[in-house]
Parts: structure tokens; sequence; C-alpha cells
């Protein structure tokens, strides 16, 4: 399969001649194994709005993206903890691709943004209590 | 025993006996080493005997699997129609011509600026020789093919961490790598190193095979002038007084090992990509009219299926206008062959068994990008001799590929300035279509500097913002796989799935079509039979 042959690549190369310039702006290099971003609007601005887009509406075509406005879902912390470690149906688990603080930061950032006020911030410990043991995550491809 | 390969029933009961012995996951594992993972095992036209008795089937979905399935149960006497979000056929098998407007899902549009003849195939863009399946419906539909170019000697390997970013041309690392390979063995064989491994004549055999494969001199040393007849010259050969060819130096072992640029050198050569590959010629999308021309008029457009109830004697599927959301209706059937993608399935009314459902659930979407330059000129035949083919990079784009076709024409040319996984697919997802063309542009110029000098227009495709996918393939894992894929695709009352998610050949034309015979080929039978 091209995505996993061409990953697979792209770690070898990582590993033999170091790890490509990362650059500022940068997607990271193909077969990056890690999203660069640090900061929830960043890691958001750099994720999450490719489907729940930048202003957190969402969008509907055949299926549709939820919105994250005022979305009550998001009022217990664990929730969009697990859905970004695991993904939930289509929406891939990024799990395998975050640490514990960039989760932590996302997850911060939604439940603080697009009209959500929810004040119990998660911690870093809390997203590492979330991730199961032995859990094999998804790869993006 | 006999290879493996030569003999599909051979590979077969190879194949079943590792699955006998062991669970279906490791039997996966097994046909990804022996390389089967992503083949075909077409074996011939389908015969769907037996009469239906005017059984009639509702089909969710007209891109290559729903239309597979059209045709063929048509054929066999099965009343059809088939349901279509877009409006057109084809689904994730398309592509994209000057004038074309395509909205993204978040509204935001694009105009296809490419000039009359010229086009890129945002999903599929090549069909292996071994997808027979997919080949056998391009013959008997007329779809005209060409050669597509996956090797390309000329073309480029990039890593922005080696040669100062330099990219180097395929056949240099290639000849280089297996060069030195050569010549490090040849030198353990010569001092006897290899003596416990080879007996003395199998030594003088490998020493004879590792001078031819490895383009040595008569020393089993690699210098340029035999290098040369593999990696090229540094003036070729010409005619008149000076037409004398003058060989090239090869670049140092070490800076061809520390470059990591040999791990792209047998991904052209995998069973998967080897040649010959082909493209249909004027655009993938020939392959959607070729079927659209049979089963057209079974098709309903612009139609989005909202629930599929089903009961003891048929299937009954809501829909709703896909542009308004309104003008619903109801389509009843006495069966339904469901082809829609997981990641819209997953949010679809329905009334399937509990481990069907959960099936459906369990497949997440992988990302992907394309996006299409269009040049001023085709310089990359014109300055740099390169037809076809792919160039490789590490940078976000992760590849570049020159179209297997027109080749030598005048004006402007069309090729693939990015195709994107992973991390850098997410990325580029979440910026604004102008954003992903001109980051194309800017990584595609440190390979080519000619591309922001000769960049005319381009045109940007994040599979997670196509309305009618929402990503670009399903995504299986080990445990996923052995738990959820046979209750995917086993019939679920009324209803059978199809699709590239219901295959091993995920991402793939022929994955959908198999998964289509498949499926219509059980129903047939079930329906025949009278259970």
């Amino acid at each position: 399969m091209t995505r996993k042959r061409q990953i697979s690549i792209a770690l070898v190369l990582a590993a033999a001649g170091g790890s490509g310039v990362a650059l500022a702006d940068s997607a990271g290099v193909v077969g990056a194994n890690a999203f660069p971003e640090k900061d929830g609007q960043g890691l958001y601005a750099g994720i999450c709005q490719g489907c729940h887009m930048p202003d957190g509406k969402g969008a509907v075509g055949a299926g549709a993206y939820p919105a994250l406005v005022k979305n009550e879902k998001l009022a217990v912390s664990g929730y969009p903890m697990d859905l970004v470690i695991y993904g939930q149906k289509a929406m891939p688990g990024f799990g395998g691709f975050l640490d514990d603080a960039q989760v932590a930061a996302v997850v911060n950032y939604i439940r603080t943004h697009f009209g959500n006020e929810y004040k119990d911030a998660v911690s870093a410990e809390d997203v590492k209590a979330a991730r199961q043991p032995g859990y094999r995550y998804f790869t993006l491809d | 025993m006999a290879d493996v390969r030569a003999n599909p029933m051979d590979r077969r009961q190879l194949l079943a006996m590792i699955g006998r012995a062991t669970s279906a996951a490791v039997m996966y594992q097994a046909m990804i080493s022996l390389g089967h993972a992503a083949e075909s095992d077409f074996q011939g036209p389908i015969r769907l005997e037996g009469d239906p008795r005017g059984a009639s089937v509702v089909i969710l979905g007209a891109g290559v699997a729903g239309m597979t399935a059209a045709l063929e149960l048509s054929k066999a006497g099965y009343k059809v129609q088939v349901l279509e979000y877009r409006d057109r056929a084809g689904g994730r098998s398309w592509s994209l011509r000057g004038g074309d407007t395509y909205t993204e899902l978040g509204g935001f549009t694009q105009t296809c600026g490419f000039d009359n003849g010229l086009y890129i195939n945002p999903g599929p863009w090549r069909i292996p020789y071994h997808h027979r399946a997919l080949l056998h419906y391009c013959k008997t539909l007329g779809v005209k093919l060409e050669p597509f170019v996956e090797l390309n000697a000329n073309s480029f390997l990039h890593s922005s961490a080696a040669f100062g970013g330099k990219p180097q041309r395929f056949r240099h690392v290639m000849a280089d790598f297996n060069g030195y390979v050569s010549e490090l063995l040849s030198k353990a064989a010569n001092q006897g190193k290899l003596d416990d491994e080879v007996t003395q004549e199998d030594r003088e055999t490998l020493l004879a095979a590792l001078k031819n494969w490895g383009a040595l001199d008569r020393n089993c040393q690699y210098t340029p002038a035999r290098a040369s007849q593999m990696r090229g010259y540094d003036k070729d050969a010409g005619g008149g007084p000076d037409g004398a060819p003058v060989p090239s130096r090869p670049i140092s072992r070490d800076d061809i090992l520390r470059s990591g640029l040999w791990a792209y050198l047998n991904f052209p050569l995998t069973y998967e990509y080897a040649q010959t590959l082909f493209q249909p010629v004027g655009g993938m999308d020939m392959i959607a009219q070729a079927f659209a021309r049979e089963v057209g008029s079974l098709i309903r457009f612009n139609t989005k299926v909202t629930e599929i109830a089903q009961s003891d004697s048929g299937v009954s599927v809501s829909y709703v206008d896909a542009q308004s959301g309104g003008a619903g209706g109801q389509i009843k059937a006495d069966w339904c062959v469901c082809t829609i993608p997981l990641s819209v399935l997953s949010q679809v009314r329905t009334n399937f068994s509990g481990p069907m459902q959960e099936a459906i659930d369990a497949v997440p979407y992988a990302p992907a990008i394309k996006v299409g330059l269009q040049f001023k000129r085709r310089f990359w035949e014109e300055d740099e001799a390169i037809y076809g083919g792919i160039s490789f990079t590490d940078l976000p784009i992760g590849q570049i590929s020159y179209p297997s076709t027109d080749y030598q024409k005048s004006g402007k040319g069309v090729l693939l300035g990015a195709y994107m996984f992973g991390v850098s697919a997410v990325e580029f997802t979440a910026l604004a279509p102008a954003e992903r063309v001109r980051r194309t542009v800017e990584y595609g110029s440190q390979i080519h500097p000619q591309v922001s000098e000769e960049f005319d227009n381009g045109i940007a495709v994040a599979w997670h913002r196509v309305p009618w996918t929402l990503g670009c393939y399903g995504m299986w894992k080990e445990d996923t796989r052995k738990q959820h894929y046979k209750n995917l695709c086993a019939i679920d009352g009324r209803t059978v799935l199809a699709g590239e998610h219901c295959s091993y050949v995920n991402a793939w034309q022929e994955g959908a079509i198999l998964a289509a015979l498949s499926a219509i080929e059980r129903l047939h039978k079930r329906v025949v039979s009278g259970t």
C-alpha cells in the first residue's frame, strides 16, 4: 500500500540522515509520526479545523462533521479526551500522534472556545490516565 | 514446493493452510509478508446463474462498486435502482479538468484552470497489471488504456537532509547502491569471509553474479567506466570527432548510505507497484463514464440516503435531496446492496444487526491530499528529460508525478505536485485550498527550481473535505480486522455491503469491484435458493 510504504520509507530516512528541516509553518516531513504544534490553538488550527472548520461549525455533506460551537457533549471532559485519543466511528484517533500534553492542550482549547466555557481543565496526567495500556493506536494511513 | 506465486491455486492452498493453523489475523499478516495483501483474486467474469424471478434491488452509491453491482444484477434479471449523492457517477473515481468547479466541505470553492485536454485524477490514478477485475471491465466497457509510468530512472530522489538538499537522479542512487553493496559482498567473498555460507563453486557463481548485478570491473570494484553503463555519463556519447562519452564518477559509498535515499529504490519494484501499470486515456473518470453508459438510466442522482430500514420482506431506503435537504422520499426493494463509504454510513439511521453496526462504526477514514499543478511549459521534459514517472521527497508533498501522456506536446502541462498522507495530509486538510497550492509550489521548487517560474495555476483536493466521502479510504488494523471484517461483509437480513472497505485491496478500485462481485454472488445465491 503506497501510504504505509511511503511512511515507513520516510521513517527510515529520518533515522538515517536525521529528520528533515523543521519549517516553522510546515506540516512536518513525510512520515512524521507527531504533530509539531504544542498549544491548543495551534493544534486546533493544524488538525481539528480540517473537519470541524476554522469557526468550529462543522460541515454537512453526505455525512456531517459535528459543530463544536456550544456543544453540550463537551461538558464532561472525558468525552472529548476519548475522542481525541481514540476517535469515534469515522473520526480517526490521534492518540498515536499526540503526547499527553498536546491532547490536554487541544481538549482545553475546544472546551473554552467556540462559545464553550467549561472551566475544569484537563492535565497531561488526566490524559495519561485515560490511555489504555497496550492499546494499539491507528496510524493515519 | 512449486513457486506459490506461479499458480493461484497453490497460493490459496498455502494461505488456507496457514489460515487453518492460525487465526485470521495471523493469516492476514502472512499475506502481507508474502506480498499478497494488495493483489486481486479475480478469477474471471462473474456468472450469476438462476432466475431471480423479478427480485428488486436498491443499490446505494453509484461509485465503481455500486455500478459493478448494478451492471451485473441487471444483466442477471434483477430490477435495479441506484441512489447516488453526487450529481454524477463515479464516486471517488474522478477527474478534474479546466472549467470544473469543486466546492469542498466548509464552502471553499476552487475552479480548475487547466487548459483543454489537461486533467488531474484526485482519487485513483493508476491500475496495476494484476488488478484483473478492473481491467476486465475496462476491456468489456471499451475504456482505452495507456501505460502509467511508475519507475523512471531519470526521476529525482530528494531528502532535505542529504546532499545539501540537492535532488539526486534515481539512476545514480540505484546504480551506486547496487554497485557498492556488490563490491562489499565481493570483497567479503574474496577474503574467505563467506566460506561457511557458500561452497567454493557457489562462491565463484556469486562473484560472477555480483560483478554483473553491481556493474563491477574485473577487480570486483565499482569504478566509473563500468558504473557508467548503469548510472549514466558525465558527457553522453555523441557524433563527430568529439563523440566519445565521458564516464561519470559514482557518489561516495558513505554519502549514498547515509543519505537514506536507497529507501525509495524498491518501491516501484514491489508487487503492488511494479510495471506495467495503466491509466485510462483522458482521465480516470473514463471508467465511471463507461459504466454510466450502461447503467446510468438506473441512477437517481442528488439523492442523500438518510435511513435504511429492513424487514423480513424487504428494505425501505429513505432519502432527501442532496442539495436542499428537502423533497424526500422512499425507495422500497426486496434487497439492498449498500456501497456507501463507512464514514457516511455510520451516520445513516439503520436497523442492521448489532455486529454489522459495530463493524460499520469501527472503521476510521484516512486523510489524503492531491494537488494538481499546471505549468506554462512541460519543463520536466524540456529541461530534465523526465517523461512520466515519479520523483520522491521527504518534504511534506511526498512525491511529484509527471504525466504519462502527451509527451513533448507544446504548451502547458499538468503534473501531480503533491500526494500526501498521515500527519502532512491532516495539516494540509486544515489549510484553505489556495494555501495548499501555494505551499505545494514552494516545496516543489526545492526539487525543481522551474516550479516557481513556470507555475500557472493549481487545484488541491483534501479527502476529508470531499462532501461525498468524508475521507479517502477506510483504515483497518489487525484487531479491528479480526473482530469486525467478516461481520461487515456478511449479508445482514436483506442488505449486503460492498466497497473498498469490504476488501483487502483497500483504497484501490479493484477492492471496490471485488467486494461488489463477492456481495452480489452471495446475495444471488440466497435469492435463487429462496432462503
